[in-house]
């Protein structure tokens, strides 16, 4: 029966994939439109400037070109300048001023897109170049060159965020036999999902009225966000629809409006015409979605015995010109508070500071719960040093510390409450499954013979399912999440939902949690997303919210839905309610199994012979707002071996134990483990956006930045446990960013690891075979 | 100028600028959308398609240049309703996610397969080093040219059984 069903459990084939492997996929360049134009945009070659002149007459005499847009244009609209999810605002185009490199400047309308680019090329903008300054903490100095000048800031300090306790923490550690402090750099990265962004406007001037079809992983909110912003043009909300159709790959990247987007509306909005805007991969790489760039130092009190008692980190933020990142609006350092992890720390103190500098808007999560990654790296990372420090094995010292088991629910001194875990299990798998005392054997061995091989660890946990509402919003809207189900006749259902997939596979997924609530088989639930006329308000897909909320409201509506069942169940088999059970994906009369009823029965029913007196149909809505986020974890071990001449890392193998609670198609959730762990591996490796002093992006496409491709990419091994939350409908946690989060600590541990015994405590990320080189240099061990 | 091309076993022909990109032609002009853009700098293998048999990445040619020439894409996998091994696999072993790069890299992985029917792990990994997927982590994608290698290599043998053996 369970397996006719395909609920929750069973790797069920995924439905999207008939698409999108016949190359019927609807992403947004796909969207054709009749009188369609295209819109493409001039960028600023210098990182701060002044603009002094913009020339659009040559452009407007190319034939085919129907408009210029520069700021000046804009400031009649009022759309110059448009809101961050941060409570700052960002400049749409600017009317004087440019403030990083890649900024958009101006924007071409044309018939074709080669058009556009030739109009583009004919822009004339006249610049005079302003001090720039990269380097966040040369961008605190008092004599820094302030960017933010229409803001009145008379310096380039964005807010100051803490938490914790900093007079006893500060306790806690002038007490400890043993303080090991560190400074660990988090480069900026980029998302770079193989789709870049881009949108259809189409605005009808009759109807006064505005569809489009674009690249966001948060579709209500944004519809929300333009009608906040260009209400004043009459773009009220009921008049916009907001359109997320096959999306490939967001990571974070395609939550933020970027000017772009902006910039297309406007256009449509002037020329009463279909605009489209697909963004370059270099302009992708050199204008959004920028992650990390996070100054930590960090400090870890402890016992001489090994036991953990105190946690104290400083952390410079690198922002970039406008503070846009993507965030709940109470935590300006997003869920950064999680660096505890998974010990417990009597006293713990964290503070950071934003900054502004001339680099892009910094902030995006990056496949990261808003700045998780930073924080389980730098504790990750901390754990290993103090092993080092007091000459333990980095396992054993894990296993002393965890909070056990029985601790749970468990409330950090940072104020985060875990909801489950079960650590020690996790790390226990992991190195039972890659032969841990084996491997530290093979190495001492190796390291007698002069070779280099590391053994590294990274025992995570993350922060993931925002939010409550309590806590967490967005542009103050609370951050809930919804599902409506609709049973129709027949018994085949239809699931609307507040998230967007951008590859996660809803709609299988969240299929088989409507088979396993209503017992109909998967194949006859259809899920719908990313349409904001007819699914319902939510919050959209980032952090890894989707099941934890999503799913939540998906079983909370079936459960409605089965309620009702119930009721028309009694009515057909003339039994009191009281006297109907669900049992085996039916209603059946309690004790005589032979008297039942299926769903799809019952939903016949619903319309053709309901008890009198109850409302036909069979449909449910809800609004879930969890209680609490969930907390998965996992133990990841990596092995890798360095080529003493090339400075070369090769990751031999990875093990990766993941708990993410119940899992609901075990296919699916070992797929997000892969790439997840893959755009871990990037920035522990490869990954890494530079800026010169003049604020020159360096390696600003796909050329020079390096992704990991097949031949980097190791066969990832995977395992799991699994601790189910206790609060969450049907226990599950989400999965999709853990694998991000925990993998570049065990990375570079595992290169830390091998070098170790020539006196290396830490290596900044990404860990190039440079890096490396030069330290086998330094260490007179280079080949 | 015009280019007339075989696409999919269509013969076809269009007026074009001679700087058009051949990933634009069939997107724009041809209407087949499966073949997609995801670069500027012929580095992301999303647009790979098959001129003349070989896999080439088509923002990178002219389109002119493909005039007189054959070319496969993706909507061309599928023969009368029934699916390419390397569909087959891509879906059974979950070798995609957003299926964004799906079809560039299951073009190259059918040029992959014509010219070498049970590649290694290590050649496979050379053959999609051109196409680039942020989703998968690659081991799916593996095993799925992996489970389509199986599969034609079986259909092969049921079609032409002991001739090799008589020989
Ligand atoms: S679009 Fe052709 S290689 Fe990227
Ligand atoms: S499946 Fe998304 S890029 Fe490959």
């Amino acid at each position: 029966m369970a397996v006719e069903i395909g609920g929750i459990g069973h790797s069920v084939a995924r439905k999207e994939d008939a698409r999108f492997i016949r190359g019927r996929g609807n992403y947004v360049d796909d969207v054709k439109l009749p009188g369609m134009v295209y819109l493409d945009i001039v960028r600023s070659p210098y990182a701060h400037a002044r603009i002094l002149k913009i020339d659009t007459s040559k452009a407007l005499a190319i034939p085919g070109v129907l408009a210029v847009i520069t700021g000046k244009d804009l400031v009649p609209l009022k759309l110059e300048w448009m809101p961050t999810l941060m409570g700052d605002k960002q400049m749409v185009l600017p009317t004087d001023t440019v403030m990083y490199q890649a900024q958009e400047v101006a924007a071409v309308v044309a018939t074709e897109r080669y058009i556009a680019a030739d109009g583009v090329a004919a822009v004339e903008v006249e610049y005079e170049p302003l001090p720039v300054v990269v380097d966040p903490i040369k961008a605190l100095l008092p004599d820094a060159p302030v960017i933010r000048e229409d803001r009145a800031q008379k310096n380039n300090h964005i807010w100051h965020w803490e938490t914790g306790d900093r007079a006893g923490t500060d306790k806690a550690f002038a007490a400890a036999d043993v303080v090991v402090k560190q400074d660990i750099y988090i480069p900026r990265i980029v998302v770079a999902s193989i789709e870049t962004c881009g949108m259809v406007a189409k605005f009808d001037k009759v109807e006064g009225h505005l569809t489009v079809w674009m690249t966001t992983q948060a579709p209500h909110a944004i519809r929300t966000v333009i009608a906040l912003v260009a209400g004043h043009l009459g773009l009220s909300e009921q008049k916009i629809r907001v359109i997320s159709p096959d999306i490939g790959g967001g990571f974070g990247g395609k939550v933020p409006v970027y000017p772009g987007y902006v910039l297309a509306i406007g256009a449509s909005v002037l020329t009463g015409l279909p605009v489209k805007w697909i963004e370059d991969r270099s302009e992708n790489i050199q204008a959004d979605s920028f992650a990390r760039d996070y100054h930590i130092t960090a400090e870890l009190a402890s016992k001489k015995d090994g036991t953990m008692k105190a946690l104290r980190v400083k952390t410079i933020a690198d922002h970039g010109a406008f503070d846009a990142a993507a965030n709940p609006s109470k935590f300006p350092a997003g869920l950064f508070g999680v660096i505890t992890g998974s010990y417990p720390f009597e006293k713990a103190f964290v503070e950071v500071d934003g900054v502004y500098t001339n680099k892009p808007p910094g902030g995006i999560a990056y496949r990261c719960s808003f700045r998780v990654t930073e924080a389980a790296f730098a504790i990750e990372r901390l754990v290993d040093i103090l092993a080092l420090e007091l000459k333990r094995d980095p396992a054993e010292l894990r296993m002393q510390n965890f909070i056990p088991p029985q601790a749970f629910p468990y409330k950090t001194p940072l104020g985060w409450e875990y909801d489950s875990g079960n650590y020690g299990a996790a790390l226990k798998l992991a190195m039972d499954k890659i032969g841990y005392a084996q491997l530290r054997k093979e190495q001492a061995e190796k390291r007698s013979r002069g070779e280099l091989m590391g053994i590294g660890i990274s025992s995570f946990t993350e922060i993931v399912g925002a939010g409550p509402s309590k806590h967490f919003d967005i542009l103050g809207i609370k951050m809930f999440d919804s599902a409506e189900i609709r049973v129709h006749p027949t018994g085949k259902a239809l699931v609307r939902l507040g998230v967007k997939s951008q590859g996660q596979g809803h709609e299988t997924t969240f299929a088989q949690i409507v088979a396993e609530e209503l017992g109909l088989p998967v194949g006859d639930i259809k899920v719908e997303e990313g349409d904001t006329d007819t699914a319902p308000y939510g919050l959209g897909t980032y952090a890894s919210r989707s099941t934890p909320v999503a799913g939540a409201a998906t079983a909370m509506a079936a459960r409605k839905i089965r309620e009702k069942g119930r009721l028309i169940a009694a009515h057909l088999l003339e039994a009191s309610p009281d006297d109907i059970e669900w049992k085996d994906y039916k209603y059946q009369v309690k004790g005589v199994p032979a008297k039942s009823k299926t769903m799809a029965e019952v939903a016949f029913a619903a319309y053709t012979n309901h008890p009198q007196g109850m409302e036909a149909g069979l449909e449910a809505v809800d609004y879930y707002d969890p209680p609490n986020l969930t907390f998965p974890f996992g133990s990841y071990i990596c092995v890798v071996d360095i080529d003493k001449g090339t400075g070369e890392i090769k990751v031999r193998r990875f093990y990766a134990v993941d708990d993410c609670g119940t899992i609901i198609n075990p296919m699916i959730v070992e797929g997000q483990i892969h790439g997840g762990l893959t755009m871990g591996l990037a920035p522990a490796l490869y990954e890494e956006i530079n800026y010169d002093k003049d604020g020159n992006i360096q390696g600003g496409t796909l050329m020079d930045y390096l992704m990991p491709t097949s031949m980097e990419t190791p066969s990832w091994e995977t395992g799991k446990t699994t601790t189910p939350s206790p609060h969450h409908p049907i226990g599950a946690k989400g999965v999709g960013e853990s694998a991000t989060v925990g993998a570049p600590a065990a990375i570079a541990n595992a290169v830390v690891d091998a070098l170790a015994h020539l006196g290396v405590r830490h290596i900044d990320i990404p860990i190039t075979p440079w890096k490396v080189q030069k330290i086998l240099r330094e260490k007179g061990v280079a080949e | 100028m015009r280019v007339q091309l075989t696409i999919n076993g269509a013969s076809r022909e269009a007026d074009v600028e001679p700087r058009l990109l051949l990933v634009h032609l069939i997107r724009e002009n041809l209407l087949l959308t499966g073949t997609h853009i995801g670069c500027d700098t012929t580095s992301c293998g999303a647009c790979t398609v098959l001129l003349d048999g070989r896999p080439v990445k088509s923002c990178t040619v002219f389109a002119v240049q493909a005039s007189g020439r054959t070319v496969s894409t993706v909507e061309g996998l599928e023969q009368n309703g029934v699916l390419h091994a390397v569909q087959e696999g891509f879906t059974k072993e979950h070798g995609l996610q957003c299926g964004f790069c799906t079809p560039g890299m299951m073009m190259t992985s059918v040029a992959l397969l014509e010219r070498n029917a049970a590649p290694t792990e290590l050649q496979i990994r050379q053959a999609i080093s051109g196409n680039l997927c942020r989703c998968t982590g690659y081991v799916n994608i593996v095993k799925a040219i992996q489970h389509a290698s199986a599969t034609m290599r079986e259909a092969k043998a049921e079609k032409e059984p002991a001739t090799a053996g008589r020989a």
